[in-house]
């Protein structure tokens, strides 16, 4: 990452100004020229360094209360096909493949799945289920309990 | 949640534009006014039914080494190990979790060979085996949750 990429994450990371030109303002705090902002974020949203532009929500203010990490056993040639389809779900918001460490954790796809009550995301645990039909071995959740540290991924 | 709200939600998450006046062009998308619309965000931004406006970065592609760890503690040593485990700054976040594998956490270091040490260092400290479980690769997540 270069300089005026480094200057333009850490002058948004925290969120964009609430004014009429906010890359402007940023250009400004990033000693750049708003034009150059302007491109370094198409840039990066073109490469993937930014998922998306817009409005953060808090799952939990939304309702969304039942919050569960679920994991699969996934044959490994259909694991990528499959972990797209479970990705495109609504209800998920972040799927990945991961590796497995046998003997201790069988599970390659890890997906966190959203729902207002456990019967909500209890329901859309079946039907990622049925979507992984007869690839899927084993499947388990985690719920979360309590948030021990939350610091944030954040460029210091 | 009014009709403004409900929309931010449903149809600001991504897209916001990048040219010169954005919040102008975006609240004609959503059929309101740039005022209203950033008054409206920084009101939803104080009552945390956002937690942020702007670029979601995506941290690994942004440089650094990341990685998912799990252990499996016993609920008596739960506090010890917790406290042992958040000490070391590449702990980025820590989630107890109702499942054998009960602690969570993952861990952000510069080079991804600085995680091989951390983790060596955590297992030493705390007497308990970490799995070590990379991303090894991302599905694209095309929609998000609704209002």
């Amino acid at each position: 990452m270069n300089a005026a990429d480094e200057a333009v994450v850490r002058a948004t990371q925290g969120g964009l100004p609430l004014v009429a030109e906010p890359y402007a303002a940023v250009a400004k705090a990033a000693g750049l020229a708003e034009t150059e902002v302007i491109a370094r974020l198409a840039a990066m949203l073109a490469d993937g360094r930014i998922r998306r532009i817009g409005a953060v929500p808090n799952h939990y203010a939304l309702g969304y209360t039942a919050n569960a990490m679920t994991v699969w056993d996934v044959d490994d040639e259909a694991v990528d096909e499959l972990g797209a389809a479970v990705g495109s779900l609504s209800f998920v918001s972040h799927c990945y493949r991961r590796p497995r460490r046998l003997p201790a954790w069988r599970y390659n796809l890890f997906a966190m799945v959203h729902g207002r009550d456990r019967g909500e995301t209890e329901a859309r645990r079946a039907q990622i289920r049925a979507a992984l039909g007869d690839a899927l071995r084993a499947d388990d959740v985690l719920y979360s309990t309590r948030i021990l540290k939350k610091t944030g991924l954040r460029l210091a | 949640m009014d009709e403004l709200e409900r929309a931010i939600v449903n149809r600001l998450q991504g897209g916001f534009p990048l040219c010169e006046r954005p919040f102008a062009a975006a609240a004609k998308e959503l059929g309101t006014d740039e005022a209203t619309l950033i008054a409206k965000l920084g009101e939803m931004l104080a009552a945390g039914t956002l937690t942020r406006f702007g670029p979601m970065y995506d941290a690994e592609r942004l440089g650094g080494a990341f990685t998912l760890c799990a252990m499996r503690v016993p609920q008596a040593d739960v506090e010890r190990v917790a406290a042992r485990v958040n000490a070391h700054a590449e702990v980025a976040h820590n989630y107890e979790r109702a499942h054998d594998y009960n602690l969570w956490f993952v861990l952000a270091t510069g080079e991804r060979a600085r995680i091989a040490g951390v983790i060596a260092a955590i297992e030493a400290e705390t007497g308990f085996p970490v799995l070590d479980l990379p991303r090894e690769r991302e599905y694209f997540i095309e929609l998000r949750l609704a209002a």
